[in-house]
């Protein structure tokens, strides 16, 4: 299913240091066109290579300008069904258009604190040198979540 | 002025560098700070990713379930059972323990960062992560779709993991888009490494680390095989299309030992989709069937004697889940089929109108977290799962560490769960090796101040998101001592910098060579595109290796025109042109394959017997050989003589695996 970019939704992320999609994509594959002399879009950006997009979606969710959608994998999918998002803040709303024009809306939950409110160490303690070599992590067991197990069931030691 | 076969070259000396920005690297982000703090000196760090750290990686589409949560009633013992019998009995206990004992850590800080994770009320209703329920941190009930699997809401998993690394390590310390290729033994110890060389996938310019210390962490291996799909579907394999084998292979040219590279993952998935059927199975309890709609698990049950004991556990081994179905699909009885009919009808008739709702949304969001191709597959044949049953196919053969698969790298254990400290087996094993399963650094490889985490750590396997970043944490720790014990030592390059950006920079020098000597660039006698020497590999390892071609099946013979091949691919590969920076990532990326498919294709000549039947068979030896094959295959990689030395490693249980079978 390849991403492809709107024609004339696109506009070349103007004004930002680079496009959104060639910021995220995790195989390379959208690329701008700056002169047009790729596609006969100046200033617009294109999937390069559709045959290894993994159609994880990264460039449609971050699109600013909601310029680019999904059509499934033209060697095996029948024509006519597409699946688009919008991705929120806290969010995400799917539409799903089947072939023979069913439709299914859906809405899930992806965070559940504000985007860029972590503060990784928070009030953490510092970590003791000392335990560098012993199991744990430096925050051990604040979390919670170390399993220390039953030590009988290790049965070489 | 850098311009395109010019580059600008970079040379920059960091005491720790991170290669990769998934779930292992994103771990060791975070836990590196407070150590370097608390060590008093001063440690300088650099993570290199090839992509964007949002989403980079296996996690980057999202996931729908982290499957290794322990939980408070499970002991890391039980966990360290079901990886070893998954894996046929052949696995690091030790490892596995480790990461059983400290995973849960990670998970109750995804959660407190804002990773949405499905609870259970005390009436048993589930309820999604949204909904501020007590925390899995404070004794919430999480949904289990699996004794170790807990449901979320994880479309934004890794970029909510991925904002808390980069906080934690410092925008000023990662560079995105940077495609490390090789790593650089030390001038006067070849046993060491002492940098890596990339290059800028932006921009003309190559760069050149020194380091003490790097943590290799850049994903398993995708695409070696010739994928079911071939045309525009190709790149949507079941495990990240960009794992490009680059961890193995850089690994073993600087001499790291591999460990159980014959081990494959073959995911019985929704067909042409890939999309996941954990949820399925044990969350809405659907049956897989022949096309009589016979349970194929029940119908071949007795096949799975033929395999003792890993056959006889509550839950067999995955790849004889894979054996059973393949009989069906062999003697002409396909195809299979999950019957999501069924399995959701039954589940309608306990429910109200509105859990039934819930019900449809948990289902397609199984699909939309992690697998969005999947919906379109359904979407464009008109499959609503409650109406029409889906398809069930054996993919094309992935190689990896941290799912459920168990090659990679050789490395350093815990030393307080009773691993061995010598080894068992002397026969074959180069001297300069170590002996038993630790050697003072936890991750490192059997290469000096080279470490791993996730898909690189063999021999362990069902490590999942969650474990990756708990291995990468452990690697972070054992870094900053390593570079504690090591505050006088000076990193030497063995080769030269003009040699490494000559190496480097190939594929572009043979395009500008000879882009003129033909009217159509892609066809030309003097050079290959990396798109057609990836069909070469894809051809042989499917053809001779135990594809989809020949039902996973191989034999000695075979082998043995595979080795050829695979030889003349290797020779061709000096060969291969780049047109532009996007193409260098793709030659570079293809070589990396090739030494993975190589090291893959030597460990299973080696191992004389078929370990795990429903993955790969070897037709000659088609059978499990206890006595003589319940041990490791490990092997070395020589970058001058380009040859491989395999030898065996004795296998050790940790925990009691009879527990297992009672």
């Amino acid at each position: 299913m390849p991403t492809f970019v709107r024609t004339e939704k696109c506009d070349g992320c103007k004004g930002q240091d680079k496009t959104a999609c060639m910021y995220i994509c995790p195989h390379d594959l959208m690329k701008l066109d700056m002169d047009g002399s790729e596609t006969g879009h100046a200033m617009k950006s294109f999937n390069q290579e559709p045959e290894q997009c993994w159609e994880c979606y990264s460039c449609i969710k971050i699109c600013p300008q909601q310029a680019i959608e999904a059509r499934p994998y033209a060697d095996i999918v029948p024509m006519g069904g597409s699946v688009q998002p919008l991705r929120g803040t806290d969010s995400i709303m799917w539409t799903i258009k089947f072939r023979n024009g069913t439709m299914k809306r859906f809405k899930f939950p992806i965070r559940t604190t504000p985007e860029g409110s972590i503060d990784p160490y928070g009030d953490t303690p510092d970590a003791d040198y000392a335990k560098i070599g012993d199991v744990g992590f430096f925050n051990h067991n604040q979390q919670n979540g170390y399993r220390a197990g039953d030590p009988s069931e290790l049965i070489c030691k | 002025m850098a311009e395109f076969g010019n580059p600008d070259v970079v040379e920059e000396e960091v005491d720790i560098l991170i290669i990769g920005g998934g779930m292992g690297a994103c771990g060791a982000a975070y836990e590196l700070g407070p150590w370097i703090k608390a060590s008093g000196a001063d440690i300088s760090i650099k993570l290199v990713d090839k992509a964007a750290m949002d989403r980079s990686g296996a996690v980057a589409q999202g996931l729908s379930a982290i499957n290794t949560y322990i939980g408070p009633e499970q002991d890391p013992a039980d966990y360290a059972r079901m990886v070893s019998n998954d894996l046929m009995g052949i696995t690091r206990d030790d490892l596995a323990y480790d990461l059983g004992r400290h995973v849960d850590e990670s998970v109750h800080l995804f959660e407190e960062w804002g990773l949405p994770i499905w609870k259970t009320d005390e009436n048993g209703e589930r309820f999604d992560g949204s909904k501020g329920m007590t925390s899995l941190k404070d004794g919430g009930k999480p949904v289990r779709s699996g004794k170790w699997q807990i449901m979320i809401n994880g479309e934004s998993y890794k970029w909510i993991v991925a904002e808390a690394a980069k906080k934690a390590l410092g925008m000023d310390n990662i560079e995105e888009r940077i495609f490390v290729v090789k790593l650089v033994n030390d001038k006067n110890d070849k046993n060491r490494v002492a940098g890596a060389v990339g290059f800028s996938v932006r921009e003309d310019k190559v760069v050149v680390y020194k380091f003490k210390a790097c943590l290799l962490v850049a994903g398993g291996c995708v695409n070696i095989f010739r994928p079911r799909s071939v045309g525009e579907g190709q790149g949507r394999a079941w495990y990240p299309v960009w794992n490009a084998g680059s961890t193995y292979t850089m690994a073993a040219e600087a001499g790291a030992e591999l460990t159980l590279m014959e081990n494959r993952f073959v995911p019985t998935r929704f067909k042409d989709g890939y999309g996941p059927v954990g949820a399925w199975f044990l969350l809405f309890k659907s049956q897989a069937t022949n096309a009589f709609g016979e349970t194929y698990m029940t119908r071949n049950k007795e096949m799975l004697n033929d395999y003792p004991p890993y056959g006889q556990a509550a839950v067999p081994a995955s790849c004889l889940r894979n054996h059973l179905m393949l009989k069906e699909m062999k003697e002409g009885r396909g195809p299979i089929w999950m019957d999501t009919v069924t399995a959701l009808a039954n589940l309608r008739e306990t429910l109200s109108p509105r859990e039934v709702k819930h019900l449809e949304a948990e289902a397609w969001e199984d699909f939309l977290d992690m697998c969005i191709g999947q919906c379109g597959i359904w979407a464009g044949e008109n499959i609503e799962p409650e109406k029409k049953n889906s398809e069930l196919m054996p993919t094309e053969p992935y190689l990896l560490g941290s799912h459920s698969g168990c090659c990679g790298i050789w490395v350093s254990g815990p030393d307080d769960v009773g691993a061995p400290t010598e080894e068992g087996l002397g026969e074959g094993i180069p001297e300069h090796l170590p002996s038993g399963w630790n050697w003072g650094y936890r991750g490192m490889t059997t290469v000096t101040g080279l470490f791993t985490a996730a898909d690189g750590v063999g021999a362990s396997g069902h490590k999942f998101s969650s474990g990756s970043h708990a291995e990468g944490r452990m690697c972070a720790k054992s870094m900053v001592k390593f570079v504690m014990d090591n505050k006088d030592w000076k990193p030497e390059l063995d080769t030269s910098v003009e040699q490494l950006v000559e190496d480097i920079y190939r594929p572009v020098r043979n395009f500008l060579e000879f882009k003129d000597y033909s009217t159509a660039i892609d066809v030309n006698p003097n050079y290959i595109t990396p798109k057609m020497l990836q069909f070469r590999l894809q051809k042989l390892m499917d053809e001779y290796v135990a594809g989809v071609a020949t039902y996973y099946t191989t034999n000695a013979n075979m082998l043995e025109v595979a080795e050829g091949k695979l030889n003349d691919l290797k020779e061709d590969a000096l060969r291969m042109r780049a047109k532009d920076l996007h193409e260098l990532l793709r030659a570079w990326e293809n070589y990396h394959r090739i030494l993975t498919a190589e090291a893959h294709m030597k460990h299973i000549q080696f191992r004389q017997e078929s370990r795990y039947p429903g993955f790969y068979y070897r037709a000659d030896k088609n059978f499990v050989d206890e006595e003589n094959w319940h041990c490791f295959v490990n092997s070395i990689y020589n970058k001058e003589t380009k040859e491989w030395t395999c030898f065996k490693r004795a296998h050790v249980d940790l925990v009691d695996k009879s527990k297992l079978f009672k």
